[in-house]
């Protein structure tokens, strides 16, 4: 349980000697209960009351750190069940699933499939990052450490998904470098995996036939101090798998009860196998409430443009504008002597004005400045889009590249016509459309 | 020591406004727990899913959308079509062609339409203006006066227009009036009491908070619906317990992701196949953030997210 401000302050020396910052011991007590500040910056505490505030302020819900090196990911972490409360910070990763009953030709098909998906959207690598080896019944340990090599050669972090410790060694003994996770352990067989686990120093995933025995098991493997967990909250369906990711997270944060304050594992193939337009729904669902790991059949196109696309607006922060590198985008296949646009790098007015520039099919460039993440009227109220940033800009960026000197505006701004003009000789500047849906039309004319 | 599971109740729930008339009706909202929760109170009444056709037909579809409705010509024949699809629950008629920077079809060239479709089926209906403010004003009252008796919902008013729009559809015309506002609590709150001023039940309002494509903006759509139904909810917020209707396929089908052809991107692969991917994905948000009907378009997206709610009452 959390503790208040006076709860806290009546496990500090009480001497005020200021050494942590704070004017007094009461006031560093609020900002610790608040989570402004850390308990260790008092060098006075004792260790008793260390480790019960250490225990007390940590978390409600743990992060946990999985791969090795650009493979790195973490998961868990999280404070709030909805975004605008605070922000979320692990965003949910997702894995495409290679079984051991798959024929050769399966599994080579799916090799081959997963590094198809590779692109950048907003400065940020799109691949599928982790890969599923689940281990099927009646597998043996050599026909599973195969099919894990194989996986291994794609240099994603794996999961394994494997409940029989002997396998799950052997399997480990080829790639626990790598840093992958164990999922297999469940009330029978704890005891066993979680040693595998530890021995390997991997990360292990916990499964239960319902929520009491999975809390339980969780409880057990934390007594006997691994608290290197995930915990797969896979259901026999999908309102029960759903109905288990919520109460769980829910659990850790709003009522924190620290023994579900792990990270999930959301396996769709098991929920929905063979329809690939369901588990690309349930995909987004489980982005959408708390999935961690989500396992699907396959990753296309498809799935991954739109896929990734919420998850990179869902995990963004609040208090921090998606923002765009600003430069030159040349749309419709422009050359140096197309038309020039400006406007700012706030992220979604980029997507709105390049759709609608693209949609026009008029070749032209557009050219984005640094306007602090900012929309049009913001950036230009705080002065980071004014006549003396869009001309210096289009002097520094823009001039050396391109050839044509008519700049188009955004509407919102055109009090700034004058001022640009003055400070940029030999261009023309026009006043573009208050809206971006109105540029097809606005385009058309012009060229008329 | 088993899992103590807290109940997380609340006191207040999301109104129901049913559209239709006869033994052909849908009733939207009427739940008391966030989408889905029925772990916290079983659901009343699962959100719907409604299927989308337009006054331009075929143009622009994509090919799995226009291979299911081949051989359907007329307006009516379309429509007849789209009621069958497999999950619709309602039909929804966009007169897109009215926009002036579009087709400019005129007011009486669309009443036309709408009056094709309503007679073709008897379904619960929904119509959409042409989303310009002025040719809404006075294309929506027309269709609220030529409808009437069939209590259709009404797509949409916004601050604009909502005298015009909300007085014929709601007041006059007495049919469901739908109230648009742009991705903020505040304005949807706002419109909703202004639409209520004019003497417009509550009762008789379903919000249209505003969409985007994922990854298109999206997290101002989850925040905003998170919000709208936490206030709704926990403080019994009255002016935002209409329930929420999102249209998907008009927002998804504006994406390069999903429109751009296999030729032109051929690493992307089937452009059918990625324009169901968007419209499922985005829908599945939606819903999971708060929307009680989506607005869809392609039979296999129809399908897909009417089985997942299926799935998850």
């Amino acid at each position: 349980m959390a503790l208040n401000g006076i709860q806290i302050f009546k496990m500090t020396p009480k001497k005020n000697c200021k050494e942590c910052g704070c004017p007094t011991c009461m006031a560093f007590s609020m900002k610790v209960a608040q989570g402004a500040m850390d308990i260790s910056a008092c060098p006075h505490m004792s260790q008793d009351a260390l480790d019960a505030l250490s225990e007390a302020t940590a978390p409600p819900m743990k992060t946990i750190k999985i791969g090795v090196g650009e493979n790195e990911y973490t998961l868990g972490g999280e404070t709030v069940l909805f975004r605008h409360e605070k922000t979320f910070v692990s965003k949910t990763r997702y894995a495409v699933a290679l079984y051991t009953d798959m024929s050769d030709e399966e599994v080579e098909a799916k090799l081959a499939e997963i590094p198809k998906v590779d692109y950048e959207r907003i400065g940020e690598r799109m691949h599928v990052e982790l890969v599923y080896v689940n281990c099927g019944e009646g597998a043996d340990a050599a026909k599973y450490t195969a099919l894990v090599e194989k996986a291994a050669g794609l240099n994603r972090t794996l999961v394994l998904g494997c409940s029989d410790p002997e396998i799950a060694k052997a399997a480990l003994a080829v790639c626990k470098d790598s840093k992958p996770v164990l999922n297999g352990a469940n009330a029978s067989n704890y005891e066993a995996m979680s040693a595998v686990a530890t021995e390997a120093g991997v990360v292990l995933g916990v499964s239960g036939k319902d929520l009491n025995e999975l809390y339980d098991t969780v409880a057990a493997l934390e007594k006997a101090g691994n608290k290197n967990l995930v915990l797969d909250v896979t259901g026999e369906t999908v309102k029960e798998t759903f109905a288990n990711a919520v109460l769980v997270r829910r659990a850790a944060i709003q009522d924190e009860d620290r023994t579900f304050g792990y990270p999930s594992i959301v396996n769709l193939v098991k929920i929905a196998k063979g329809d690939k337009f369901m588990q690309a729904s349930l995909a987004s669902l489980f982005t959408a409430k708390y999935g961690s790991i989500v396992v699907m059949e396959e990753m296309t196109y498809a799935e991954a443009l739109a896929l990734y696309g919420l998850r990179q607006n869902v995990f963004t922060d609040p208090q921090k504008p998606m923002k765009v590198e600003p430069g030159i985008y040349p749309i419709n296949g422009a050359d140096e002597n197309s038309l020039v646009l400006t406007t700012v790098d706030f992220a979604l007015t980029y997507f709105v004005v390049s759709g609608e520039l693209e949609r026009s099919g008029v070749p032209c460039n557009l050219t984005i400045s640094d306007a602090g993440g900012l929309s049009v009227l913001t950036s230009w109220a705080a002065g980071k889009f004014s006549g003396s940033t869009i001309a210096s800009f289009i002097q520094e960026q823009v001039e050396p590249k391109v050839k044509c000197r008519k700049l188009v505006i955004p509407g919102k701004v055109a009090v700034l016509k004058g001022d640009i003009e003055a400070k940029l000789p030999g261009w023309e500047v026009i006043v573009g459309p208050r809206e971006a849906v109105q540029l097809v039309k606005f385009l058309k004319d012009m060229k008329a | 020591m088993p899992f103590n599971q807290k109940p997380h109740k609340f006191n207040a729930k999301i109104n129901t406004v049913t559209i239709g008339s006869g033994d052909k009706t849908v009733t939207l909202g009427g739940d008391c727990t966030f989408p889905f929760y029925t772990f916290d109170a079983p659901s009343e009444n699962s959100p719907k899913v409604g299927v989308e056709i337009s006054d331009m037909g075929m143009e622009g579809m994509s090919a799995g959308i226009s291979a299911y409705y081949e051989g359907a010509t007329t307006m009516a024949e379309i429509a007849k079509k789209a009621v069958e699809m497999e999950g619709a629950d309602f039909l929804v008629l966009s007169l897109e062609g009215g926009d002036p920077n579009g087709a400019d079809k005129s007011v009486d060239e669309l009443i036309s339409v709408v009056k094709e479709v309503a007679d073709a089926v008897d379904f619960p209906l929904v119509v959409e203006g042409c989303k310009n403010v002025e040719k809404d004003a006075e294309l929506l009252p027309k269709v609220a006066d030529v409808l009437q008796g069939r209590n259709v919902l009404i797509l949409s008013e916004k601050e604009e227009n909502y005298k015009a729009i909300g007085a014929a559809a709601g007041l006059a015309y007495n049919q469901i009036v739908g109230a648009e506002s742009a991705v903020d609590i505040n304005l949807a709150k706002q419109l909703n009491v202004i639409t209520t001023q004019l003497g417009v039940k509550p009762e008789k309002i379903v919000m249209n908070i505003g969409s985007a494509a994922a990854g298109y903006g999206y997290e101002y759509v989850v925040s905003t619906m998170d919000r709208i139904k936490g206030a709704a909810l926990s403080q019994n917020d009255a002016m935002l317990q209409m329930p929420i209707i999102t249209p998907v396929s008009s927002e998804t089908y504006g994406v390069k992701e999903a429109t751009a052809s296999e030729a032109d991107m051929p690493e992307w692969g089937s452009q059918d196949d990625r324009a169901v991917g968007m419209e499922v994905i985005t829908a599945a948000a939606d819903l999971a953030a708060g929307s009680d009907a989506v607005i869809l378009r392609h039979p296999q997206s129809v399908k897909t997210i009417a089985k997942m709610i299926k799935e998850l009452v």
